[in-house]
């Protein structure tokens, strides 16, 4: 990998990390909102935002690193979005009083123009492609 | 918050932004220019936030929650200096790209920080 110690991803890769980073930093911003002011109107929808928003900084960080570790971290981080979105998309269409409170991955991340659904799958596509120890950029 | 400053603000970050994206999708490295225009972009977040300190002081109040003005504030003022640092360490084309994003996303945070200001909670 490029010559650098510590440092797994490189090239278009990064575009995923400063992506990543600026989601989690949205979503941990926007759950620390809920929680302090309104945690109590939707237990459910606020506690989602916290785990999607701490999941969001352990993706960016995984992606970040480099190793056999953090590229694992990185497929169940990313894996779990992409499952959180799907589902809390889903359930959020089909049973509205379920998510009264938006959440990130409310309608499939409609709210952050889609970028929670799109972004797990160009994740697993990069991480496929860049296996550790394997040089194929 | 001072809506024409809000929206100069909006429109320099969204420039900034168009104008990294572009220069880095055609191969430029960070550059002066470049970084000058996130710099540009911080110093006008720092008088925001100069000016979100004076303005209640003066009868001029958000109608919205002001916690989530200030976590959107204080999250726009990190973004810059992490990508412009990102731009020093890695002279790629693509962290002009980043650059990009970065002006791109505080233009967002903007447009939604006048949001919070002006019509939340009317």
């Amino acid at each position: 990998m490029s010559g650098q110690v510590g440092v797994q991803i490189s090239g278009v890769g990064r575009l995923l990390v400063a992506v990543y980073g600026v989601l989690a930093l949205a979503a941990t911003g926007r759950s620390i909102v809920q929680v302090f002011t309104k945690f109590d109107q939707a237990p459910l929808a606020y506690a989602l935002s916290v785990i999607a928003a701490v999941v969001y900084g352990i993706a960016t960080w995984a992606l970040i690193r480099s190793g056999a570790g953090a590229y694992r971290i990185a497929w169940v981080a990313i894996g779990f979005e992409l499952v959180g979105v799907i589902t809390v998309g889903t359930l959020s269409l089909a049973m509205p009083n379920l998510f009264p409170h938006d959440t990130v991955w409310s309608k499939f991340g409609m709210g952050y123009v889609f970028i929670p659904a799109i972004l797990p799958i160009v994740g697993m596509w990069w991480l496929a492609r860049h296996r550790p120890g394997v040089d194929v950029s | 918050m001072i809506e024409w400053f809000a929206w100069a603000q909006f429109a320099v970050a969204l420039a900034a932004g168009l104008l990294c994206l572009t220069l880095g999708l055609a191969r430029r490295l960070p550059s002066d220019l470049t970084v000058g225009a996130l710099a540009l972009v911080e110093a006008l977040l720092l008088a925001q936030l100069v000016v979100a300190l004076i303005a209640p002081t003066v009868g001029n109040r958000a109608t919205g929650s002001v916690l989530e003005f200030y976590v959107y504030l204080v999250g726009a003022l990190l973004i810059p200096p992490f990508a412009a640092l990102w731009g020093l360490l890695e002279r790629t084309r693509w962290s002009t790209v980043v650059l990009g994003i970065a002006a791109l996303s505080v233009a967002v945070m903007v447009y939604r920080m006048l949001q919070i200001w002006t019509v939340q909670g009317v």
